[in-house]
């Protein structure tokens, strides 16, 4: 049995946590709860690919996924009015219990990340073995520059896309009625 | 060299890869369904940084970057789309989505 160092013990830690969290993400009631999970589960995620040498991918995991993401999906649940029928339901005790769950898988995520800054010697080791963003951007804008662009149009179509389905069906109507007056209107 | 094994980070992906797609097919809310997805994205990230680190190419963060993006706009899509059915249907069961008609 070969004994483990910091940086695997960590590594196992925090996928324990992220396989915990994504339990509770697929298994919650609310919608919101599930959320909180989600986003402990990335940040979890994110620690893992910062251990296994990949702080860029790391730092986008955080900003886009638990940051942009996320936000996008609390923006349609506050759309959708869910989750008010199931608080008036809950009884009030358990709104602190709720919170106990991510914050703990959190603070465990936060002490890692300090144990990381603290010790001198884990980040000696690190840097033997990291991918650098540099590394990442030449083969991004070299190799990959067709990649890129085909996922610009898939962004620009997302956003369109995003646009016309939310939009009030009344709007179309709308348009339509505005359209013959405009012409009448060159006349 | 590599500190974790590339087993390990392997089976890790896909214990999340299976975590997620349990929860689209158990779960019947859209919504779950999304978040569902974005852990089975989440998982498929992982394979690639895992195996990016593992041969010390940057490849594997170039995938994760296009695979993000997907994310998003797949994200964005489905979320628009889940408005419109909350509009429509005022519920966001899967089921009521079987009958084909506006």
């Amino acid at each position: 049995m070969m004994t483990l160092s910091p940086i695997q013990l960590m590594f196992y830690l925090a996928a324990l946590l992220a396989i915990v969290a994504s339990l509770k993400v697929i298994s919650g009631k609310n919608a919101v709860h599930s959320l909180l999970y989600l986003v402990v589960s990335l940040l979890a995620v994110a620690v893992c690919f910062y251990l296994m040498g990949a702080p860029f991918a790391a730092g986008l995991e955080v900003i886009v996924y638990a940051g942009a993401i996320l936000v996008l999906f609390v923006f349609a649940i506050m759309m959708f009015g869910l989750g008010q029928d199931e608080t008036l339901h809950a009884p009030q005790i358990s709104s602190l219990s709720i919170w106990f769950g991510p914050s703990f898988i959190a603070i465990i995520l936060l002490a890692q990340l300090l144990f990381v800054i603290d010790s001198g010697v884990l980040q000696g080791k690190f840097t033997s073995n990291i991918i650098s963003a540099k590394q990442v951007g030449i083969l991004l804008y070299g190799p990959y520059l067709l990649a890129v662009e085909i996922a610009s149009f898939l962004l620009l179509a997302g956003l369109i896309s995003g646009y016309h389905f939310a939009k009030p069906d009344g709007q179309d109507e709308h348009l339509h009625l505005q359209h013959p007056s405009s012409e009448e209107g060159e006349l | 060299m590599a500190f974790i094994p590339l087993s390990h980070i392997l089976i890790f992906a896909s214990i999340l890869f299976v975590i997620g797609f349990v929860g689209v097919v158990v779960r019947k809310n859209t919504l779950y369904m999304l978040m569902s997805l974005e852990v089975m994205l989440n998982a498929v990230g992982i394979a690639f940084i895992g195996a990016g680190s593992a041969w010390q190419q940057a490849d594997g963060q170039v995938m994760f970057i296009l695979i993000l993006t997907l994310a998003a706009a797949e994200v964005a899509v489905g979320l628009a789309l889940l408005i419109q059915m909350q509009r429509r249907f005022k519920s966001l069961d899967i089921d009521l989505l079987s009958k084909l008609r506006g």
